[in-house]
């Protein structure tokens, strides 16, 4: 795999559903990435084992493919680092206020087909196209 | 948990990573690519999803089906539509937007030791910090 097709988005969205599944099933919980890293922060979380193992094993994982394959590595970044801390800001606050992310929302609960992920996949998609859009044109 | 556990767990925290990173999507132009849907629109992350929402959804309704009551598994009932989770994903959406960084793909790229993971992680967590701490966002699922 050194060039990125069209493969590349199927395997990688097969693998994701796959892995949440079993995390679910291990866990007992919806295994939204925002939800189990932002509860690590919470010091009456009583489960706080997996979450830990479950975001290593993300990042070994990501290292690993990083390491093997050539169109698992490319990586453009778009914007100067003060705005990246702004977007961490941003993105920790609405995802912990919304109840989820692009995981928890958009693949377990889209996938189970609940109405409120929906929802909030359908906003959090639009505000995101909006601001792509607004910064192409108003960035110095 | 026990430990035959938590090494599959590791094993399905693995899955994830490497679905992110071969799936492009810890590739910040990429995701900003699809969100550009002014530009030159790249369809990678719909695919992405489609696939991911299409296993955890059939998956979800089998194991309802076979494993029944001796698996424990969260009901996937929608909550009522709360300001919170309005203005919480419109929010997201702006930060997800400006950096082209979510949650899951911020931490895959730690693994590279990259530097917009490196400084994202960290404003992330202090964002989840004061919405779990001051805007009451912490009760469990």
């Amino acid at each position: 795999m050194d060039h990125y097709t069209l493969l590349n988005p199927v395997i990688g969205g097969i693998l994701i559903g796959a892995a949440s599944l079993l995390a679910t099933v291990l866990s007992g919980k919806i295994p939204g990435i925002s939800g189990v890293f932002g509860r690590l922060l919470v010091p009456a979380t009583p489960d706080k084992a997996w979450r830990a193992v479950f975001l290593l094993g993300l990042i070994s994982g990501a290292a690993l493919s990083f390491a093997l394959w050539q169109s698992a590595a490319f990586y453009r970044p778009m914007r100067p680092l003060a705005v990246m801390a702004i977007a961490g800001l941003l993105v920790g606050f609405g995802t912990r206020l919304g109840g989820g992310c692009t995981s928890g929302h958009g693949v377990c609960g889209v996938g189970m087909g609940a109405r409120d992920s929906i929802a909030a996949t359908l906003i959090f998609m639009g505000t995101a196209m909006a601001t792509v859009f607004l910064y192409d044109r108003i960035s110095l | 948990m026990k430990a035959g556990k938590l090494i599959l767990i590791l094993g399905a925290g693995g899955l994830f990573g490497a679905g992110l990173a071969v799936s492009g999507m810890t590739d910040p132009a990429r995701v900003i690519g699809f969100l550009d849907v002014s530009g030159a629109w790249d369809p990678a992350l719909l695919l992405v999803m489609a696939g991911a929402v299409g296993v955890y959804g059939l998956g979800m309704l089998v194991l309802r089906r076979v494993g029944g009551r001796s698996l424990k598994l969260p009901s996937g009932v929608s909550s009522p539509i709360k300001g919170g989770l309005v203005i919480g994903a419109a929010i997201f959406g702006v930060g997800w937007g400006l950096g082209g960084f979510c949650p899951g793909p911020a931490l895959a790229n730690l693994g590279a030791l990259r530097a917009e993971a490196l400084l994202f992680v960290p404003a992330m967590a202090i964002g989840m910090f004061v919405a779990q701490r001051f805007f009451g966002a912490d009760r469990q699922s």
